[in-house]
Parts: structure tokens; C-alpha cells; sequence
């Protein structure tokens, strides 16, 4: 996971409440064997709309997701962070965020900042007047950017740490390297082993 | 301090005690791989370029989405032979011991496992499947994990997490003859529910435990996660260490002995405190089925489908409401006047040698009832080799069944074989939910021997009804 500190990028707004995670992305690129690639099916059904605001040029390319309250709801499918994140966005703005998605998105180091409704609403005006407006997303100072506007943003500080270190779950395990290594060290030399590999073929085994 | 069987093995796989409200670091002794929950969690390797820690305590097979027929013939659908052909590369590039369709080695993970020998008593297994709780018939601490933490394992052999509850569920007494290992789970969960074990790792211990084979031992640990536990376990002794002993991958010469010497430690103290206990009386089980759309819907067969109103708790009774209308059952209708189109034998909760022996033995002499479909189906491509040397697929071919390659097969619809819609099947498998065997399929859980006396007549129908007459009348005595 890259560290995040600070991210300067086109802001998008998404006028939206209640964006679940079906509408992040359906059910049918759950069948995928990649955990890359996602972009595709961001937003799919929306996305057919020649009016839809990442089918609009000043925004294409945007980072920032600004959308409504709850988002993220519905399934607990970790594809939608996944979709969010191979389309570009690096951080997600939004007054309510579902757990889940929160958690998720926490894991795979896209941020969900939770800002008050009505800076939501300063930060849309900010973006529809002036498409292509870039936001900075600074998570040290917990602060956002836009035009003139300067926002406070709620993080909590284990997410907020991680994310700085950039460290994911695997990244915080692997910080104990040492630890595993000595349990290793320590492990009876019966203990099952696939390799090399045996098989009844090469070795006697009882016929039950 | 006194311990249960779970909080041993749990002490011994501590890498890093969590300070505070910090989860404990586990170590994992072997992960199971197989195509469907896989895919990603290599990707995401590959993404953070992490290698596979330990190849050598990690083992792939296929088994959800393989054809049990022409197995040496392309996969047809896409999506399934997408993920098998991900797997194979994906073993290849990280070094990964695979067992391919048509390997001797393949089958269902469950079963392979255990049959390698690499299932032991005292260690930690892990696999992207919730029935990983099999293993824990061998004392192992087995569960199932997503497939974020499939990637935490094979990054780190370690997973954290927060110690599960303990509870012991005793069978005491013995069985009578024609109840088994499965009329026991099913039992359990009907008294427990659904969501009885949530949070806990079930321990099964008593007198009708101690007398199972290891065969019987993982039906039940198997079923574990039917009741929403995180594992089940049973505490190794002398059948234990027999079955283990001379597979493949056990522990030899000295290391056996040591091994053993470790293993016979593995019990509950017996001032151990469970956070909960049950306790279940052998002698009163008769062969159980379900008859609505969750394993805790389930009842002895010589009962009759209940009604919505039998049930005081109001989430019980809309349940039954429904699950009667999926299953397009009347109340009060005995249960063994249900006629079924399928029977399905097999899966990793009774594809086994003494599933198919015991399957064997109720239908040999027999025909099939003219109007059910009986597939049977070894649990592994080992299974089917030994069944095959004890000539049990003659017997299975002369009754007028299937006898088809290994693999998950019918458990779950994601294979060619399924239920049609409004089909009704007697199945040995794990799970009744709506659709789990094909889409609109309605499915009775049973033991390999009510799935045998069904076949015969048609009917829901145990060992002991088969002198009877089936349900058009026609003989089904031994010819
Ligand atoms: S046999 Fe059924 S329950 Fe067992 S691993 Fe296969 S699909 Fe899952």
C-alpha cells in the first residue's frame, strides 16, 4: 500500500445519497478472478448516461469522489473499494459512510473522509461553477482544499496511521516479521509439510 | 490454568499475544487452496509483489466447478474453466503443489487433505471454504477464512484474530443401529439453531463420539459452520492416530512417537470451563432429515412436516412459513411419504470410503426405484480408486446409479450437475438452502444410509423400511 499523506486531484461531484454498493458495482463482475481491473464496472449502470458526471470531460480523470450521505451500503463486497480505487479515485468525501465500506476501503488505502453535510454541499457548488476544480485531500492536517473553501475532515486515528504508513493489514502483520520467524523456528519437525511432495503412490499407505 | 482442547491448540499457535483490544497473532500450519476463493488473493500478491511465504505448507486442488463426467474434455463453462485455468497458473508461478482434475490426488479439499495425511491432530488449517471445519475431527483447529485473510495467509502464515468461545456439545450414551454420524449434526442443529454456535469453536466429545470412526468425526465437524460455528472440534485418540498413521505425509519413525506424545495431550481438562454446554443423549437419535430450506429445519423421519403454528418464536414460524412454500410441503404429511426425483451421495460431509461402504450395503442386491435419479459420487479421485478396488462401483452400477468422478458435484450449483427447477432431492450433503443445488431445487438432508433406502423406494425411507412396500407398490425386496 503507498503511503497517503496529502493528494491534490480533479474533485467529482457525485449529487447522490444512499450509493450502495450494487450501484458501485453490480453483481456480475463479482465472477472476475483478478482483484485489478475493476474500473469497468464502476458505476456501470450510470455510466451509459452521456449526462453522468464521469461522462462529463472536467471530470474525467477526477481522484475525489464528493458524494452523498450513506455511501457505500448493501453488500459487503470489498470490489467496490476495488472498482473505486483502478478507476483513479484516492479518496472518497462523504458525510456518512457504511461501515463496511469504511473498513474496506481502510484496507486497500482509499480514504473515507467524513465531512459535515453542509461542507458537502460548499464543496458541489465549488465543483459544478468551476468543473475541474481540484481538491486536496491532506491527511495530516485532516483538512480538505477547494477554491477558497477550507474543510475539516473526521478519520479515526488507527485508519488515519495506517493509511499515512501506508500499511495494510498484511503490511501491519508483516512489521512482526521477527516474531514469526522465531515461532517458526520453534515449530516440531513433524509438523505437516506439502513439499516435497508424497502420495499414497509413493509412500505405504493404510487402505482406509 | 485448566484449558479446553481449543484454548491449547489456540496457546500453541500464538506468534504475538495482542496487547489491549489487539486481536492475537495465529500461526497457520497449513492453508488449502482451491479456484474459487483463490484467484485474488494471489492477485494481490502479485499487486504488492509478496511472495508466497510458505509453499510448503500449502496444497491446491480443483473441486467446486469440475464436471464429474468427461473430466478429460475442456470445462464448458467459461467462467468455471476461467478460474481452474487461474489456478493452475497461479500454482505454477508461486510454486504451489497442485492436484489437477484427473490427478489421483484431486478431489474435494476436505477430503484430501485428511487422506494425505497432512491433516494432524493439534495444528491450525485454513482454506477459503467454510467447511474447513472438517479437520477439526483430528483436534486440528480448522476454519474458514474470505479472501482478503487467504492472502494474509499465504503472505504471512499468520492471521490475526480475537479467541473464539468454547462450547461442548456431549453425546452421550451409544447409537442404535442405522443412526450415524450425520443423524447426530443434524440433531445438533436442530436443537441449537442455525446460529447457535455463532462465535464459538463447538468441542464433541461423549461415548457416541469416542465409538465414531474418523469418517463420522469429520460429517460432524464438517456441519460445524451449519450451525454458525467458527469450528468443531474432537479431541485425537487411538482412531485418531490409526487413521493417520502410514498416510502419505504423517510423522514417521521418532517424529511419530513425538508427535503422538504431543497429540495425547490434546484433551479438555476436565475442570476446563466451557462459555457453553449441551448436552445430547445417543440412544434417543433416530435418523434425522430436513424438510425446509436451512439445516436447522430438520426432524427425526419417522416424523410428520410440521406446521408454521409449532413454532412459538415468530422469526421460527415466518421461517417455517416460507421454507414450506419453497419446499412445496404440506403440514402433516409423514416425512417418508416424500418422493423425491434425485438422490445425491457425496460431498465433503459424506463422499468417504465408509460413506460409499455403508451406502453400498443398504442398496446391494437391489434396483434403483425406476422414477429417482441416483448419482453417487466419490469425495476424491483416492475414494473412487479404493471403491473401485473393493468393487462397490459394480454394486452402485447395478442398482441403477451413477457412479461419476470426484468433485463437489451436486453439493452446490456451480458444477454441470444440478437440480432442475421444482426437482426434490435426498442429498448427503451439507446444505439446503434455496437454489444451493441448482436454481428452484428443493433439497432433504440425509445420512448415506437413508439416501440408500430412499433410492430403493422412492420415498424419504430408513434401512428399516425397506421390506416394506415402496410407494407404487413394487417389490423392493432383495432379489
Ligand atoms: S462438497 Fe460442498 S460443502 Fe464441501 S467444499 Fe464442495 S461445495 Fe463446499
Amino acid at each position: 500500500m503507498q503511503k497517503f499523506t496529502t493528494h491534490t486531484g480533479v474533485g467529482v461531484p457525485l449529487r447522490r445519497s444512499n450509493v450502495d454498493t450494487d450501484q458501485i458495482i453490480p453483481a456480475v463482475y463479482l465472477k472476475r478472478v483478478t482483484k485489478t481491473g475493476f474500473e469497468d464496472g464502476l458505476f456501470s449502470a450510470w455510466r451509459g448516461d452521456p449526462d453522468f458526471v464521469l461522462n462529463q470531460d472536467a471530470y474525467r480523470g477526477g481522484s475525489v469522489l464528493v458524494a452523498g450521505p450513506d455511501f457505500g451500503t448493501g453488500s459487503s463486497r470489498e470490489h467496490a473499494v476495488w472498482a473505486l480505487r483502478d478507476y483513479g479515485f484516492q479518496a472518497v468525501l462523504a458525510s456518512r459512510f457504511a461501515d463496511i465500506f469504511r473498513g474496506n476501503a481502510g484496507k486497500q488505502g482509499l480514504v473515507a473522509a467524513e465531512l459535515s453535510q453542509d461542507d458537502i454541499e460548499q464543496l458541489w457548488k465549488i465543483l459544478e461553477e468551476a468543473p475541474g476544480t481540484e481538491v486536496t485531500v491532506d491527511l495530516e492536517q485532516r483538512q480538505v482544499r477547494a477554491g477558497d473553501a477550507v474543510l475539516r475532515f473526521e478519520i479515526d486515528d488507527y485508519t488515519r496511521w495506517r493509511l499515512m504508513e501506508g500499511l495494510d493489514d498484511i503490511g501491519l502483520t508483516l512489521r512482526h516479521e521477527a516474531d514469526i520467524d522465531a515461532f517458526e523456528a520453534t515449530r516440531p519437525s513433524w509438523m505437516p509439510k506439502t513439499l516435497p511432495a508424497r502420495t499414497a503412490d509413493s509412500a505405504e499407505a493404510p487402505a482406509s | 490454568m485448566a484449558g479446553t482442547l481449543a484454548e491449547k491448540v489456540w496457546a500453541d499457535h500464538v506468534v504475538r499475544r495482542g496487547e489491549g483490544n489487539e486481536p492475537d497473532l495465529l500461526y497457520i500450519d497449513l492453508q488449502l487452496l482451491h479456484e474459487v476463493t483463490s484467484p485474488q488473493a494471489f492477485d494481490g500478491l502479485r499487486q504488492e509483489g509478496r511472495a508466497l511465504r510458505r509453499v510448503d505448507q500449502t496444497i491446491a486442488t480443483e473441486d467446486h466447478n469440475t464436471p464429474t463426467i468427461d473430466i478429460d474434455k475442456p470445462i464448458a463453462d467459461i467462467t468455471s474453466r476461467t478460474q481452474i485455468d487461474t489456478l493452475r497458473r497461479n500454482a505454477e508461478e508461486f510454486g504451489v503443489r497442485i492436484h489437477s482434475l484427473g490427478d489421483k490426488d484431486q478431489g474435494i479439499v476436505h477430503v484430501v487433505g485428511p487422506q494425505l495425511g497432512l491433516t494432524m491432530p493439534g495444528i491450525t488449517v485454513v482454506c477459503g471454504d467454510s467447511h474447513t471445519s472438517t479437520h477439526g475431527a483430528f483436534g486440528a483447529l480448522a476454519f474458514g477464512i474470505g479472501t482478503s485473510e487467504v492472502e494474509h495467509v499465504m503472505a504471512t502464515q499468520t492471521l490475526s484474530l480475537k479467541p473464539f468461545k468454547t462450547m461442548s456439545i456431549t453425546v452421550e450414551g451409544s447409537l442404535k443401529p442405522g443412526v450415524s454420524a450425520k443423524d447426530i449434526i443434524l440433531a445438533v442443529i436442530a436443537k441449537i439453531g442455525t446460529g447457535g454456535g455463532a462465535g464459538y469453536v463447538l468441542e464433541y466429545r461423549g461415548q457416541a463420539i469416542e465409538d465414531l470412526s474418523m469418517e463420522g468425526r469429520m460429517t460432524i465437524c464438517n456441519m460445524s459452520i451449519e450451525a454458525g460455528a467458527r469450528a468443531g472440534m474432537i479431541a485425537p485418540d487411538e482412531t485418531t492416530f490409526a487413521y493417520v498413521k502410514g498416510r502419505p505425509h504423517a510423522p514417521q519413525g521418532e517424529d511419530w512417537d513425538e508427535a503422538v506424545a504431543y497429540w495425547r495431550t490434546l484433551r479438555s481438562d476436565d475442570d476446563a470451563v466451557f462459555d457453553a454446554e449441551v448436552v445430547i443423549d445417543a440412544d434417543e437419535l433416530e435418523p434425522f432429515v430436513t424438510w425446509g430450506t436451512n439445516p436447522g429445519q430438520g426432524l427425526p423421519l419417522s416424523a410428520a412436516v410440521p406446521a408454521p403454528e409449532d413454532f412459538v418464536d415468530e422469526t421460527a414460524r415466518v421461517a417455517a412459513e416460507n421454507a414450506l412454500r419453497y419446499m412445496d410441503l404440506v403440514p402433516g404429511t409423514p416425512l417418508k411419504d416424500i418422493a423425491v426425483d434425485t438422490v445425491f451421495m457425496g460431498s465433503c460431509t459424506n463422499g468417504r470410503i465408509e460413506d460409499l461402504r455403508t451406502f453400498v450395503d443398504v442398496i446391494r442386491g437391489r434396483r434403483k426405484h425406476p422414477d429417482v435419479r441416483v448419482l453417487v459420487v466419490p469425495g476424491s479421485a483416492r475414494v473412487r480408486i479404493q471403491a473401485e478396488q473393493e468393487g462397490l462401483d459394480r454394486e452402485i452400477l447395478a442398482f441403477g446409479a451413477e457412479w461419476r468422478q470426484a468433485g463437489c458435484s451436486m453439493c452446490l450449483g456451480m458444477n454441470p450437475d444440478q437440480l432442475q427447477p421444482g426437482e426434490r432431492a435426498a442429498s448427503t450433503s451439507n446444505r439446503n438452502f434455496e437454489g444451493r443445488q441448482g436454481k428452484g431445487g428443493r433439497t432433504h438432508l440425509v445420512s448415506p444410509a437413508v439416501a440408500a433406502a430412499t433410492a430403493v423406494r422412492g420415498t424419504l425411507s430408513s434401512p428399516h423400511d425397506l421390506d416394506a412396500p415402496s410407494r407404487d407398490g413394487a417389490a423392493t425386496a432383495a432379489a
